[in-house]
């Protein structure tokens, strides 16, 4: 038995010793191969006595495993070895910037209109849509602004070009969004619940008024809605918005010839600072106009005003996206610096709904 | 509408304090814009003493002051001339804001000595443009006592507060300082005073004489007057002038000075003719056309037909309640006066106001609509006050025309109030409110007075009511809820379209712009359009002059701005109506975008090349794929002319139905529009493309084999001219059963390809996938179809497999 004793020694001292694959191989052959020595001396079992195979036989057998258990072991380090010297080679320098991709954006018009989309079709209001060249009937008259009222002059309207011997009155852009409610009424009658988001145009420009701008109208027919309805839906709407619970609005008597009576909406805020914070303090910011829809206005788009009754309002979109974006200069939202677009843009797949909040 | 607060209270007895008059003119829709009270801006201003006074050692005109004050001995330096001992003065202590100069005291040296305030003139304190010297204040006042107490005892006038209000056009009753106290009054912030004035005798028979012609009596229903002899005009009374400039209007002579001043306190326009230089009588009519008129105002006007004019003998001398001519207007030497007092049409004021451009507060009254009833008696409160200034006598009243009857009366249902409001007010404040602002209520009729031409209806009476009762009392009731389920969807297919293609450009990089609906007519021009159709008659600058034919005019002009500021690489997207002409119905909503420069900054993985026009393509089609556009779309050229002509081309569901054009633009298009180019891009006519017309949800089910598909390459020298898609269609048609694939993965030409193949040659690669039905194919069955497919082509475009 002193042999094995040395054999095993021998060759797992080889094992340890070598350095590559070729020598393992050799000491395998030597070893284990068939005519390695301790398969040699196998072969010798068939000579031997019952009994001493029996403690020969077990014996060889763990000396073969032993050696070759080893050798897997050696393999497996040599392999291991080999791999990290690999690796090592193939360090870069991952402080390197990503393999370029172009990011777009989302004009915040655009988000804050999926956002009011959003919070009103959870009441039920769907989207209308008017077109920004307006017959004057539409945009005026049945509105209730007759020709020559002074009204009329305080929009400061956009005429369109009107060809010689065309007596129309000339086309106007719209200066409001409340012309869709006509469309829609004539197409559709009451009870209804609307939003008309869109540009809209007034003669105007200087720090805080470009010609062209954004609104939403909405519009809500049934019979006995009433102003508090208004102020209801109103109030909900801008605790959404602007994701805050504690929004409070005040209605002031107003006058617009669509609505009657007309309010005028303040919300609570406060200016500390200079910082504009919504929702708090003992200041007041007027956000948009509202009323109930003239009974004239009803009739003009064919409701029966002795049967359905209604409220309407009118809200800036650009105003509400600085207010809630902090975006400080309105004439920048149509300039198109990249530089503003990617910093006050919105990300393509962040479309707001209601689960997540607007 | 500016006026006084002690304006306000000729006309209202009331001891509300200004903070809550403020309140309720805004709340109840007469909004303050303004407000100047001098009790604020003068509060820290106190009294001081000059207890010493000594020249400055290093300045002449400067006095070294010691002036007792509320803090004990100051030391002020004062430049002023009548800067001396002995004598009370305001002192500005450091830290007070002093409003004339615009600046907040400190503590100064000045010249070496130091000085602790100022001592302030009227000027300083915006009391009055005086500024010869400090004020000096008689009576002794107790020192340091706050100035504004000894203004309140002394100058009253000094610390009235001005209040400015916005009038909405509904309410020109708001445009007389009588009818605000009216709404004061019936919000219970006081009690209407009042107006009675000693009844006006005339004495004689006007010399003048007035008509209204037949054709005008619709434009002047009434006109009245009174000849006053004998007065002497001069300057006004000082309160009279305290309250014209507190107002911000210049005092010019008493009897000019009047008719301004009921035109503020009563709404009520008058106009003083000085009778002297009028000939013969006056008469009221339509101009002819052409009549020249020199107004007060100094400018030279000439009368449309139809504007009404006011003539003596002579000619137009006044253009009907807008101006009056300036050669028989009052002045100084003026002793007999003629008062006018008429009716007018305000839609006749509106367009000759407009058309002539003249902004008077005559005519801003007259368009909004006065008291019709008022016209008689306005005019005798103007004649009882010059009587009473300027002596005089006064004739007979002339009046030529009648009063026009504005008698009316609208259901009053005081349920109303609360169907529509949604607020409890009882029936009687209804009407106690209604019978405050001068309706009569007559049973269950409400008659409104005469000064209220905007209310037109029973929902008038509930924003009456609901306005003096407070809206901000107002409390929210939830909206019904439509149905008690699960909302329904409410966007519509083209909406869900819109929104998709612009979240879809913007995923695929492409920033989204927002530009104006208006450019210039020469960058319309290059997109096709400019025309007089798409032409603003009124645009704010030839800049915004014509409406947009295309989304890239407009795009290209951000594109410029953002190079200017050093931007080169950019991708910008708008989805936006663009207008093919001026009706409504000629609006189109398109979604474009643009690439320019490189694909990327600079990067260390030689991943940047300059976009070109297989980006525009790509990005048009995934796009186009995004919102549900067929997936078989022909490729069609020639694009419009804004497009590089060998560059672009359509995408197109049949010959007419084009989807999207795209490539690259113009380069003479980029060169005008100020672009540093090559530009490519797209646009897609999003109304186009079919909605989807399946209401089901379920898709067909998915075919799939497990046999193998097989791949054949193919090349084929082809002519340079033909088109790969061409050459896709033919390999396709080979066996439409079994190619269910077939693209080009390579293109060769050029010198070299020409080398190989000879002039006017290139080389096209094509693979095309075979997936067999229903058993696997043999070597021979894939042969034939190879030879079906180099068939195919060669007919189609008339290449040859390259060998």
């Amino acid at each position: 038995m002193d042999s094995l004793d040395a054999l095993k020694s021998k060759y797992l001292t080889a094992v340890i010793g070598a350095n590559d694959e070729t020598a393992l191989e050799e000491l395998r052959v030597a070893a284990v191969g068939k005519k390695g020595e301790v398969s040699l001396k196998m072969r010798e079992l068939g000579k031997m006595t019952p009994e001493e195979r029996k403690t020969a036989g077990p014996a060889l057998n763990a000396l073969k495993d032993e050696i070759n258990s080893a050798l897997a072991a050696k393999k497996a380090a040599l392999a291991d070895a080999a791999l990290n010297e690999r690796l090592q080679s193939e360090w870069i320098d991952v402080s390197l910037a990503g393999r370029p991709k172009r990011v777009g954006s989302i004009h915040p018009i655009s988000q804050v209109i999926d956002e009011i989309v959003a919070i009103y079709a959870s009441l039920g209001f769907s989207v209308a849509e008017g077109t920004q060249i307006e017959t004057d009937y539409y945009n005026f008259d049945a509105l209730n602004i007759p020709a020559e009222h002074p009204a009329r002059q305080e929009h400061d309207t956009f005429y369109m070009h009107r060809e010689e011997g065309d007596e129309r009155a000339p086309h106007v852009l719209r200066t409001q969004t409340s012309a869709a409610q006509i469309h829609y009424m004539e197409k559709h009658g009451a009870p209804c619940r609307i939003i008309c988001p869109g540009r809209v145009y007034r003669a105007d420009y200087d720090q805080t008024h470009t010609p062209m701008f954004h609104q939403y109208e909405g519009l809500c027919l049934d019979k006995g809605i009433s102003m508090a309805n208004l102020k209801w839906t109103l109030e909900e709407f801008c605790r959404s918005f602007f994701n805050n619970p504690n929004i409070e609005l005040r209605f002031r008597a107003s006058h617009f010839p669509f609505t009657e009576p007309s309010a005028e909406v303040d919300i609570r805020c406060t200016w500390d600072n200079g910082q504009l914070k919504i929702g708090e303090g003992d200041d007041w910011m007027e956000i948009l106009g509202s009323g109930m829809v003239h009974p004239k206005v009803l009739a003009a788009g064919g409701v029966d005003p002795d049967e359905y009754q209604g409220f309407a309002f009118g809200m800036g979109i650009d105003r509400l996206a600085m207010l809630k974006y902090g975006i400080p200069d309105l004439r920048a939202f149509f300039d198109s610096d990249l530089r503003w677009l990617r910093h006050y843009g919105f990300s393509a797949l962040n479309m707001p709904n209601l689960q997540g909040g607007v | 509408m500016k006026f006084t607060l002690s304006w306000l209270k000729r006309h209202l007895e009331t001891d509300a304090p200004l903070e809550d008059i403020l309140y309720a003119l805004t709340d109840m829709g007469l909004e303050v814009e303004e407000v100047v009270n001098p009790l604020d801006t003068l509060a820290a201003f106190t009294i001081g003493y000059v207890k010493h006074a000594e020249k400055h050692p290093d300045a002449d005109k400067l006095r070294v002051c010691k002036v007792d004050t509320d803090e004990g001995e100051l030391q002020i330096i004062c430049g002023a001339p009548n800067a001396r001992e002995g004598i009370h003065v305001v002192v500005a202590k450091p830290g007070v804001y002093v409003p004339g100069l615009d600046i907040t005291i400190g503590v100064g040296k000045i010249r070496g000595v130091e000085s602790y305030g100022m001592m302030a003139s009227e000027k300083e304190m915006e009391l009055s443009d005086e500024h010869d010297g400090i004020i000096e204040l008689s009576g002794a006042p107790k020192v340091g006592s706050k100035f504004v107490d000894y203004l309140a005892e002394h100058r009253p006038d000094a610390i009235d507060p001005m209040i400015e209000i916005a009038i909405t056009p509904n309410r020109p009753d708001a445009l007389g300082v009588r009818g605000i106290a009216r709404d004061l009054a019936a919000r219970g912030l006081g009690v209407m005073k009042p107006c009675e004035i000693e009844p006006v005798t005339g004495t004689f028979k006007s010399d003048i004489d007035v008509v209204i012609d037949a054709d005008t009596r619709d434009g002047c229903p009434v006109f009245t007057g009174r000849l006053v002899k004998g007065v002497k005009n001069g300057p006004s009374p000082a309160w009279l002038q305290t309250w014209l400039k507190a107002i911000g209007l210049r005092p010019i002579s008493f009897l000019v000075d009047v008719t301004n001043f009921f035109a503020y306190d009563q709404n009520r326009p008058l106009h003083v003719f000085d009778a002297d230089k009028l000939v013969g009588s006056l008469r009221v009519h339509r101009a002819k056309g052409g009549e020249k008129l020199t107004a007060l105002d100094d400018g030279e006007y000439t009368l449309d037909a139809g504007m009404i004019a006011i003539s003596d003998d002579r000619g137009a001398q006044s253009i009907a309640g807008i101006m009056g001519g300036l050669d028989t207007g009052c002045s100084d030497e003026t002793v007999n006066v003629f008062v006018e007092s008429a009716f007018w049409d305000r839609i006749d004021i509106a367009i000759a106001g407009r058309k002539l451009k003249i902004n008077s507060d005559a005519r801003y009254r007259f368009e909004r609509g006065i008291d019709p009833e008022f016209t008689p008696k306005g005019l005798d409160h103007a004649v009882r006050m010059i009587l009473d200034h300027a002596g005089g006598e006064a004739s007979e009243m002339v009046v030529t025309g009648n009063v026009p009857n504005t008698t009316r009366s609208y259901k009053l249902d005081t349920d109303r109030v609360k169907s529509l409001v949604g607020m409890e007010i009882s029936a009687e404040n209804q009407v106690k409110y209604l019978t405050d602002l001068g309706f009569k209520i007559d049973g269950d009729q409400a008659f409104p007075p005469s000064w209220r031409p905007d209310v037109q209806g029973s929902a008038d009476l509930v924003e009456e009511v609901a306005r003096i009762a407070s809206l901000a009392n107002l409390q929210g009731v939830p909206l019904p809820k439509l149905s008690d389920g699960i909302p329904t969807p409410i966007l519509s297919p083209m909406q869900k379209r819109e929104s998709t293609a612009r979240r879809a450009m913007a995923a695929l990089g492409y920033n989204e712009c927002v530009t104006y609906s208006f450019i210039d007519s020469a960058s319309a021009e290059l997109f096709g359009g400019g025309s007089d159709a798409v032409r603003i008659s009124n645009p704010i600058s030839s800049d915004m002059s014509h409406m947009r034919p295309s989304l890239f005019a407009g795009l290209l002009k951000a594109a410029a701005r953002n190079q200017a500021r050093g931007i080169m690489d950019m991708a910008l997207f708008e989805v936006g109506t663009v207008f093919h002409g001026g009706e409504p119905k000629d609006g189109e909503l398109l979604a474009a975008g643009l690439l320019i420069g490189h694909t990327n900054a600079r990067d260390p993985h030689g991943a940047r090349r300059m976009v070109d026009t297989f980006d525009a393509k790509a990005d048009a089609e995934a796009v186009l794929s995004a919102i549900g556009a067929p997936e078989k779309l022909m490729v069609t050229r020639p694009a419009k002319e804004w497009w590089h002509p060998g560059r672009s081309g359509k995408l197109c569901l049949g010959p007419k139905n084009v989807l999207c054009a795209f490539g690259e633009l113009h380069p003479k298009v980029i060169e005008a529009m100020g672009v540093k180019g090559p530009v490519v891009g797209f646009a897609i006519h999003l109304e186009n493309p079919p909605l989807p017309r399946a209401k089901s949800a379920t898709r067909p089910a998915l075919k799939t084999s497990d046999l193998q598909a097989v791949d054949r390459d193919f090349a084929f020298v082809v002519d340079s001219d033909v088109e790969a898609l061409t050459l896709l269609n033919a390999a396709k048609g080979a066996d439409k059963g079994l190619i269910v694939e077939a693209s080009v993965f390579d293109v060769f030409e050029g010198a070299k390809a020409v080398a190989q193949m000879g002039e006017g040659k290139k080389s096209i690669a094509v693979t095309i996938k075979i997936q067999p039905k229903d058993k696997t194919l043999k070597d021979k069955d894939i042969e034939a179809i190879a030879d079906k497919v180099v068939d195919k082509v060669t007919k189609a475009t008339g290449g040859v497999l390259r060998g």
